[in-house]
C-alpha cells in the first residue's frame, strides 16, 4: 500500500456516508434529526391550523390580567387582584421552596440510612433495609396521600385547643401542632437587629478563618490547635454579647388562637409539611441505596489501612471512605434531586400551590389557555432541572479524581 | 390532571386540520355512541349507581340527547371530568357535549369558544359549616379556612366575596368535590363552599346531615347548563332543543306515563309538533320526527327528572324554587316549538 492509495482512501466520497464507520453515525443522526424536526413541524402546523379553525390563537396576554383567585402560601406579596404572572411566580417560589427543603432532607435521610444499612448491628441494618424497601417500592403519590391523611387524622384541629379544658395544648405556649400545619414563633426584627445579624455572619466567617489558620499551623509547624471549643465560642459569644448590649432587638412573635385559626408566628402548612416529608423520605430511600453502593465501592483495604494507622471509625468514615465514595454517589444524586423537583408537581394532591397548581392549574382553567400554560410549565421545569444539573456537575468536577 | 391536559393539547395538535370541529352529529351517528362529559361524581347530579350505571340530573340530559340522536339512551360513553379537565376535553373533541354543573359565564362562552345551550339548573354559591362551630352567617367567617374545588367559578366568587366584605380567609384547594368533603370532615377546613345544590347533595350523603348547616348567604349566580363547542351550530341546536323538549314537555303536561297516548295526536298543535305527529321539526334538526318523543321517553320530562334525582322526595331534597317552570313563577322556560 503506497501513499497515493492512502490519500485516495482519505479523500471524501459520497458513498463513505454509508460505508465508512467514521461518517455513518453522522448520517443516521442527521436523518433522525430531520425526521424529528419534520414531525414537530407537522404537529406544530396542525396545532396552529386547528386553533385557527376553532377561532383561538396563541397569546400570552393573559399573564398581565388580574388572576382573581387567592393562594394560601405566598412568599411574596400577592392577592386576588395581582396578575396571573405574579400568581405564577408565587407558584414558582413554592415549588423551589419544597424542592430545596426536600433535597436537603432527602440527602439527610439517604446518607443516614445508607451508612446505617452497613452497620454491624443486625437490627439497625435490617431496620434500614425495611425502610428502603418499603419506601422505594410504593409510588410517591401514594406516600404523599398516606402521610397527608395521617397528618390530618392524628393531629388535633385548632378547635381542640379552645375552651376551658382543651383536648390539646400548645408546647411551651409557643408551638402548636395542628392538622392544618405547625405554628411556630416568628422572629420580629426591631431597630438594631441588622447589627446582630451582621455580627452573626461575621462570626461564621470567623470560625472558618480560624479553622483555616489552625490547618495552616498544623501543616507548617506541626502544632495541633484546639479547634472545637474555640469554634463554638467564636460562633456564639460575639452575637450574644451584641444582642444583649443592644437591648434584645430581636423578639419573637408567638402564635395565638384567634377566631377559627391560630394567628401570628410562622405557619408551616400541613400541605407543605406532608409533601416535603413524603418527597424526602421517598427519595431518601433511593439515595440510601446509592450511598451504600458508593461506600461499598471503596476497597476494603482502604479502611483496613486507615485502621492500621490508628484512626477511629468515624474518622475512617469521614476522612477516608466518604470522600472516595462521593465520586460514585454524586452523579446519581443529581438525578434524584431532579426527581424531587419534578415530583413536587404532585403537590395538588394535598392542595399545595406549586407552579403546577397555580399556572398549570387555576390560571390554566380560568383563562382556558392550556397550550400556553403547559408550554410555560415545561420551560420552567426544564430551566430548573438544567440549573440543578449544572450546579451539581460543578460540584462533581470538584470532587472527581484529579489526574495529574 | 396535568397529564390529561397535555394529552388533550397533543390531541389538538394531532388532529387533522379543518375537519375536526364540524359535523359532530354525523360523527356521533357514525360512531353509534355519544361521548358525554360528566362530573367525577356528585350525588343526584351525576354518579354511577350500585350497578355502575351512571344516574342523575345531568346524566339525564346526556341520555335524552343519546335517545334523540341514536335511538338508544345507553349508547353513551360517560367521560368523568374534573373542574380542571372538562374544558380541554370538550375543546379537543374528546367529548361531544359537557353536562356537568358548569356555570354559564361570559368568558367561557366568548373567550373559551363554547356554546351554552341553555340552563338546566339555576344555582348559587353557598357555604356549609359544622353546626357546632356556631356560625349563622357567611359574614362571620373572617379568618376561616375554606375548602374549595379548584378550577371552578366558585374559586373566583370566594375571593370576591371575602374581599368585598373585608375579611381574610385561608383557601384549601382540592381537585374534586369528594376530596373537598374528605378534608372538610377531617377538619382541615372550617367551611366547604360550592354551588348550593351540590352542598345539599353532599350534606344528604353525610353520616349525620344534622351536624352540618348550609349558611343562608348566596354569594353568586350560577346558571348551570350543558355546553358544546363553538362552530358546530347544528349540533348545538340538537342539544339545545333536546333540553327544550324536556322543559316544554313539562309545561304541556307530557309525562313518561302518558307519552304514548299523547304522541298519537292531540288537539294541542304545539304538543303535536313536539312529539312529531305534525310538522317537520325533527327533519329541520337532521333527525327523524320522533326524536323528542324518544328523548322524553328515557326519564320523563324536566319536572320528572328533577323530582326523581334531586327533588324533595329524594334524600337530596332540593325544592324547585327558582327552578320551577315559568308558569309556576320559576325561571325554567323554553322557547316555543314552532
Amino acid at each position: 500500500m503506497n501513499t497515493s492509495e492512502l490519500a485516495r482512501r482519505d479523500k471524501f466520497q459520497f458513498s463513505m456516508l454509508l460505508n465508512d464507520k467514521r461518517y455513518r453515525s453522522y448520517t443516521f443522526q442527521f436523518f433522525a434529526l430531520f425526521i424529528l424536526i419534520c414531525a414537530m413541524a407537522y404537529l406544530g402546523k396542525n396545532l396552529l391550523e386547528n386553533l385557527a379553525a376553532a377561532g383561538l390563537n396563541i397569546s400570552y396576554s393573559f399573564l398581565g390580567e388580574p388572576s382573581g383567585y387567592d393562594i394560601n402560601q405566598r412568599l411574596i406579596e400577592y392577592n386576588s387582584q395581582s396578575t396571573h404572572l405574579r400568581a405564577s411566580i408565587v407558584g414558582v417560589l413554592n415549588t423551589l421552596l419544597v424542592a430545596f427543603l426536600g433535597c436537603i432532607a432527602a440527602t439527610f435521610f439517604g446518607v443516614t440510612a445508607g451508612i446505617l444499612r452497613l452497620s454491624n448491628n443486625w437490627i439497625v441494618a435490617k431496620l434500614m433495609m425495611i425502610y428502603v424497601e418499603i419506601f422505594r417500592n410504593v409510588p410517591v403519590l401514594i406516600w404523599i396521600l398516606i402521610i397527608h391523611s395521617v397528618f390530618l387524622a392524628f393531629l388535633p384541629q385548632p378547635k381542640a385547643f379552645r375552651g376551658e379544658n382543651p383536648e390539646a395544648t400548645m408546647l411551651w405556649d409557643a408551638f402548636a401542632f395542628t392538622g392544618r400545619g405547625f405554628y411556630i414563633p416568628k422572629p420580629v426584627f426591631n431597630d438594631g437587629s441588622l447589627l446582630v445579624i451582621i455580627t452573626f455572619i461575621l462570626s461564621i466567617v470567623g470560625v472558618f478563618a480560624f479553622r483555616y489558620y489552625a490547618r495552616q499551623k498544623l501543616y507548617s509547624e506541626g502544632k495541633l490547635l484546639e479547634t472545637r471549643w474555640t469554634s463554638v465560642a467564636i460562633f456564639f459569644i460575639p452575637t450574644i454579647l451584641i444582642y444583649f448590649a443592644l437591648g434584645n432587638p430581636i423578639t419573637l412573635e408567638y402564635p395565638e388562637l384567634k377566631g377559627f385559626n391560630f394567628k401570628g408566628g410562622i405557619h408551616a402548612r400541613g400541605s407543605l409539611i406532608s409533601l416535603w416529608f413524603a418527597l424526602s423520605i421517598y427519595t431518601g430511600a433511593f439515595i440510601a441505596e446509592v450511598v451504600r453502593a458508593g461506600i461499598q465501592s471503596v476497597d476494603k483495604g482502604q479502611s483496613e489501612a486507615a485502621g492500621a494507622l490508628g484512626m477511629r471509625p468515624n474518622f475512617i468514615m469521614n476522612l477516608v471512605i466518604l470522600p472516595q465514595a462521593l465520586r460514585v454517589i454524586v452523579p446519581p444524586l443529581i438525578s434524584f434531586y431532579l426527581n424531587i423537583t419534578k415530583n413536587s408537581s404532585l403537590a395538588l394532591a394535598v392542595g399545595y400551590m406549586d407552579i403546577t397548581g397555580t399556572l398549570g392549574g387555576i390560571t390554566l382553567n380560568q383563562t382556558g389557555r392550556a397550550i400556553e400554560a403547559v408550554l410555560l410549565l415545561m420551560l420552567f421545569y426544564l430551566v430548573i432541572s438544567l440549573s440543578i444539573s449544572a450546579i451539581m456537575n460543578v460540584y462533581n468536577r470538584s470532587i472527581m479524581l484529579k489526574e495529574r | 390532571m396535568k397529564k390529561s391536559v397535555i394529552i388533550s393539547a397533543v390531541t389538538i395538535a394531532g388532529l387533522t386540520a379543518g375537519a375536526a370541529f364540524a359535523g359532530t352529529l354525523d360523527d356521533v351517528q357514525a360512531r353509534g355512541k355519544l361521548n358525554c362529559g360528566v362530573s367525577t361524581g356528585v350525588p343526584g347530579f351525576a354518579e354511577p349507581d350500585a350497578n355502575g350505571v351512571w344516574q342523575g340530573f345531568d346524566v339525564a340530559v346526556c341520555r335524552a340527547v343519546a335517545a334523540a340522536v341514536l335511538n338508544d339512551s345507553d349508547a353513551i360513553e360517560f367521560v368523568p371530568t374534573t373542574g380542571k379537565t372538562r374544558f380541554t376535553a370538550l375543546a379537543s373533541g374528546e367529548i361531544d357535549m359537557l353536562a356537568r354543573n358548569t356555570t354559564w359565564t361570559f368568558s367561557r362562552d366568548v373567550d373559551l369558544k363554547f356554546e351554552f345551550v341553555g340552563v338546566n339548573y339555576y344555582d348559587g354559591q353557598g357555604f356549609m359549616a359544622k353546626a357546632d362551630l356556631g356560625v349563622s352567617s357567611a359574614t362571620e367567617l373572617d379568618g376561616a379556612t375554606v375548602c374549595i374545588q379548584t378550577g371552578t367559578t366558585t374559586e373566583l366568587n370566594l375571593a370576591d366575596f371575602f374581599r368585598s366584605n373585608n375579611m381574610s380567609y385561608e383557601p384549601v384547594p382540592v381537585e374534586t368535590g369528594s376530596e373537598a368533603v374528605t378534608n372538610y370532615m377531617a377538619g382541615a377546613c372550617d367551611v366547604f363552599t360550592t354551588d348550593r345544590s351540590a352542598l345539599a347533595a353532599r350534606r344528604a350523603n353525610m353520616e349525620n346531615p344534622d351536624e352540618h348547616v348550609v349558611l343562608p348567604e348566596i354569594v353568586s349566580k350560577e346558571p348551570l347548563g350543558p355546553l358544546v363547542r363553538h362552530g358546530d351550530n347544528n349540533w348545538g341546536d340538537v342539544v339545545r332543543w333536546t333540553l327544550n323538549a324536556l322543559i316544554t314537555a313539562e309545561e304541556l303536561g307530557v309525562t313518561q306515563a302518558n307519552l304514548d297516548e299523547m304522541s298519537k295526536g292531540t288537539n294541542n298543535p304545539e304538543m303535536n309538533r313536539l312529539l312529531g305527529s305534525e310538522g317537520t321539526l325533527g327533519e329541520m334538526l337532521g333527525l327523524d320526527a320522533e326524536w323528542a318523543k324518544r328523548a322524553i321517553a328515557v326519564s320523563g320530562n324536566y319536572g320528572e327528572i328533577f323530582e326523581n334525582n334531586i327533588g324533595e322526595s329524594t334524600n337530596i331534597g332540593l325544592a324547585r324554587g327558582v327552578n320551577a317552570k315559568w308558569t309556576d313563577g320559576g325561571l325554567i322556560y323554553s322557547p316555543p316549538f314552532r
